[in-house]
């Protein structure tokens, strides 16, 4: 058996690469993830990956911020300590709109992006898993597991038939620890 | 999909022979990955002499008191409350062009959104720094805040818009921020993966391991989506809520219902003046000018005119409605602005803000580097004066003739305000010094749609409607990072 864990195609170009996942699904090779420096519209439908669900997420913040700051603003003004405006409605709701909405908005995006960083694993100081340094830059890298596909070679010609510029067997999965 | 190409006739984003994704990383990077230049480094000292201006203002103002200020009992609020909402106001342009330029889909965006971002912050926080001031003990910033205390609890007052504000800023502030830091991620990763030593280690740590995987980048793109749709609401209730200030008072020249939708196209006017003040030395220094191009400055001209004509009709409603109500105060209050001592800040904000910007209607004008700037910067002087208008000149002859009084601002107010603008540009060039001023990931996005060289190749190919390209090729007579003469060949 091969020492290879990971076959890594380099594409230069991100259509040579969605060509490239065709024709590896066409010969059932199974793909481990891709590495981009840019997003590249279309390859999550390709690689079966379903659609985040981050916006259920910043839906619910949201209503929980706008919930807590009405709540707030009512127990001060209206229950706590009501005070009398002219004999003024205590309970003058329109005067809530502005902070509620401003921390509907504010428990939105913040719920919303750390949910995002903790389904990510991204935090500060988190060690880069990273395949190769180029795929941050102008490379865009198929990476297909190799202890589960077979055939090696063939992969390596599917990769270049497709426009890969460079296959590459590596020993090891992350390059960024050394 | 990115193989997608766009239309022939619309105007290149990409300008330059031969960008690839490298080349886009190389020039975007080239300030981050060395040492300044002579510019830079005398642009640091000016700007670094202007904070500690401010710094020593600040000092001065926190340890004698805000008697130091000019201000007096008719004109109590003065220099401090202008700046802040002149920062405040340039602090809109940032969310602007990354949240509803991105809901509306325009691309050119891209290459702009992260420095007029990180100019959004810097702003923020200049005007962060008046709140603090104007307080004269800032260690009771606290009492903002609806914190329990001994007397009751007696809460802060829901009721004021100053308190809307408090929540208002301070949303937009950390909004902003997050929406800026996550934009940021995937190129702080790109500047870790070409590092080494201990450049490495702290970009690593910045980049919060970012690998830029399928997954990541789909997540990313729904949170950039998703901060986009609600931080444009919030930018137009900021503003709303700033103008609110002085609406929801009783003083004539304040007390007006027009001033939410006019104070935020005041604030996108100054804002977009103050991105096209510092983008158009940023191109020419750092040499990004093939992604920068002309047609960005045209399209954030256009955005200037439009926003300035919408202050021009707010100024002539407010002079209607103060001649329509018959109300005397009202009216006199606005025929002071011209005939009043302080005709000359009259004259500066309805000169600088609707005449000045009127030239725009010229696409000479517009796709002139050296005038276009000069205009920015008369409009953000056309928009300082029409806070202190609308401020100090509402308020120094009020009901009673026999406290009218004019305000002289002191040595502290004058530096407070310079050292701010120095802190500003501390902040600006340091930025520049660290963090990639182009958002490298974006420009990449767009370069097979909408670059000179991918329309080029669609020319070469041959199944263009002929009227059509020329179109195109007229369109690039504008640009001066393009070679006209490559286009005689083709």
């Amino acid at each position: 058996m091969s020492s290879t864990k990971y076959i890594l195609g380099v594409f230069d170009d991100p259509d040579d690469l969605m060509h490239g996942i065709d024709k590896l699904q066409k010969n059932s090779v199974s793909i481990y993830d891709v590495y981009s420096p840019c997003p590249i519209h279309g390859i999550d439908a390709k690689l079966g990956i379903k659609d985040s669900r981050l916006g259920y997420a910043a839906f619910m913040f949201g209503c929980l911020g706008g919930s807590i700051m009405f709540s707030m603003v009512y127990y001060m003004l209206t229950h706590d300590w009501p005070i009398n405006i002219g004999g003024k409605n205590f309970f003058p709701i329109p005067n809530f709109v502005p902070v509620t909405f401003e921390w509907t908005v504010l428990w939105t995006a913040f719920g919303m992006t750390f949910t995002f960083f903790f389904a990510t694993h991204l935090f500060p100081g988190r060690a880069p898993r990273v395949m190769d340094l180029r795929a941050t830059n102008d490379k865009f890298i198929l990476a297909i597991d190799a202890r589960i596909n077979g055939a090696h070679d063939d992969i390596t010609n599917l990769l270049k038939e497709a426009g890969a510029v460079e296959v590459k067997h590596n020993e090891r999965k992350y390059v960024s620890y050394e | 999909m990115s193989s997608h190409s766009e239309s022939i006739i619309r105007e290149p984003l990409i300008t330059g022979k031969n960008i690839t994704y490298s080349q886009i990383t190389d020039d975007v990077l080239r300030p981050v990955e060395n040492m300044p230049g002579k510019a830079w480094w005398i642009g640091f000292s000016v700007a670094s002499l202007g904070a500690m201006l401010w710094v020593v203002a600040i000092s001065y103002t926190f340890w004698f008191g805000l008697g130091e200020w000019g201000l007096n009992k008719t004109v109590g609020w003065a220099w401090d409350i202008t700046g802040f909402v002149w920062w405040v106001g340039i602090g809109h342009a940032g969310t602007l062009i990354s949240a509803v330029l991105l809901l509306f889909r325009q691309n050119w965006r891209n290459s702009i959104n992260r420095s007029a971002e990180a100019m959004t912050i810097f702003a923020v926080i200049c005007a962060a720094t008046y709140i603090a001031a104007h307080m004269g003990r800032p260690w009771m910033a606290a009492f903002c805040l609806p914190l329990p205390n001994q007397y009751g609890s007696l809460w802060v007052n829901w009721n004021s818009p100053l308190i809307w504000d408090v929540f208002a800023i301070s949303t937009y502030f950390s909004v902003s921020l997050v929406f800026w830091y996550t934009g940021l991620l995937p190129d702080i990763a790109t500047i870790r993966d070409r590092a080494t030593g201990l450049r490495r280690r702290i970009y690593s740590v910045m980049s919060f391991g970012w690998t830029g995987s399928v997954k990541t980048w789909q997540r990313f793109e729904t949170v950039s989506l998703i901060l986009a749709g609600i931080s444009t609401p919030l930018v137009l209730s900021v503003h709303t809520i700033v103008s609110m200030d002085f609406a929801t008072s009783l003083e004539p020249g304040w007390h007006t219902t027009i001033f939410p939708p006019y104070f935020v196209a005041g604030a996108i006017f100054s804002g977009f003046a103050m991105v096209q003040t510092l983008l158009l030395v940023t191109r020419k220094v750092l040499g990004l000018e093939n992604y920068i191009t002309m047609f960005h400055i045209e399209s954030m001209n256009k955005i200037i005119l439009v926003t300035g004509s919408i202050v021009g009709v707010a100024y002539i409603t407010e002079f209607f409605i103060a001649y329509y109500s018959g109300g005397e105060y009202e009216q006199y209050t606005f025929l002071n602005r011209f005939i009043g001592p302080y005709w000359w800040a009259g004259c500066m904000m309805y000169g600088c803000n609707v005449l000045m910007t009127q030239l725009m209607w010229s696409k000479k004008i517009r796709t002139n580097i050296a005038i276009s700037w000069v205009l920015s910067i008369v409009v953000n002087i056309g928009m300082w004066f029409e806070r202190f208008v609308i401020i100090v000149v509402s308020l120094h002859r009020d009901y009673i003739p026999s406290s009218w009084a004019m305000f002289y601002p002191t040595w502290v107010d004058v530096s407070v305000f310079i050292g701010s603008i120095g802190i500003f540009f501390t902040m600006f060039l340091l930025f520049l010094r660290v963090l990639p001023a182009v958002a490298m990931a974006e420009v990449k996005l767009i370069l097979k749609s909408s670059s000179d060289q991918a329309k080029r190749k669609l020319i070469a190919e041959g199944h263009l409607d002929e009227s059509h390209v020329d179109f195109y090729k007229k369109s690039l007579i504008k640009f001066d990072s393009v070679e006209q003469s490559d286009y005689e060949k083709v």
